[in-house]
């Protein structure tokens, strides 16, 4: 939150990593035993612009089936995304399912 | 994921026209007031609970996480940083502004992920009952009280967004400390 976004700069060759559309990039959030219910639903308002129920939708989701997908895109916007919830002190990770 | 209720007699922050009410009791106050500092000295360290605020972006690929890491790193510290700074200096205020609130949950959301990876916190941790004598049972008490005020941190500035549809923060009640 107080952790102003930069942008993740990706220094990688052209050509690297073309992302068709069909195939974004994922951003998975994970439980975890510490962040709180109300917190995880108000970061995914804040950082992602979700209405409310569709962020304490993806928060139930995260808790009690472990992990859900909450943003996607080009590796750009998910690396971004990831490192803004690795701010709010979310264990987020990244993936290309291929 | 845990959730804290709390009286609404015992409400410690409160959104105003003007921004935010701090309603700490001065006791409450002095818990808080050494732990920015203590937490400031172990981030820069490999303390292995200060390594929950640096996750991992890929953990199946070391490459390109450690790159992920070593782009990202600087800018992390930097945000917990501030975070801490803001709530150090104003542990004293009556008011907040929006920003400075922000600044506290980020700070007390810091400290929570720390202590508590320290003190080994699980899901189970919320339903046992530790006695006294208990070593983790001081740490757990303060895991717990910031828990609850986080909780009201986080009421206090959802009621900002878009809650339609429901409340946050009600769960099951859990007194205050002391």
């Amino acid at each position: 939150m107080s952790a102003s976004p930069a942008p993740v700069e990706v220094d990688r060759p052209a050509g690297e990593d073309v992302v068709a559309p069909d195939r974004p990039w994922q951003v998975i959030c994970w439980n975890d035993p510490i962040n709180l219910m109300s917190y995880v639903t108000f970061v995914f308002q804040k950082l992602f612009g979700y209405s409310f129920q569709k962020a304490t939708k993806l928060m139930l989701d995260v808790h009690h089936k472990g992990k859900a997908i909450v943003s996607s895109g080009t590796r750009e916007k998910a690396e971004f995304d990831t490192f803004r919830l690795h701010a709010h002190g979310l264990w987020a990770t990244m993936e290309h399912p291929s | 994921m845990p959730e804290f209720g709390r009286p609404e007699s015992e409400r410690r922050v409160k959104r105003t026209r003007r921004g935010f009410e701090l309603r700490l009791p001065r006791e409450e106050r002095e818990v808080l007031r050494t732990l920015p500092a203590q937490l400031r000295e172990i981030l820069p360290t490999d303390d292995p609970a200060v390594g929950r605020l640096f996750p991992p972006a890929y953990p199946d690929d070391p490459e390109r996480s450690d790159e992920y890491r070593r782009l990202v790193r600087d800018d992390l510290l930097a945000g917990h940083l501030e975070a801490l700074r803001v709530m150090e200096s104003t542990l004293d205020a009556r008011r907040l502004t929006e920003e400075q609130l922000v600044g506290w949950l980020s700070a007390l959301n810091d400290l929570r992920l720390v202590l508590g990876t320290k003190l080994d916190v699980t899901e189970e941790t919320y339903e046992r009952a530790l006695t006294d004598e208990h070593p983790d049972a001081p740490g757990l008490a303060l895991y717990f009280y910031l828990g609850w005020l986080e909780e009201q941190v986080v009421e206090a500035l959802a009621g900002g967004l878009d809650t339609a549809g429901g409340k946050p923060g009600a769960g099951s009640d859990l007194p205050p400390p002391g």
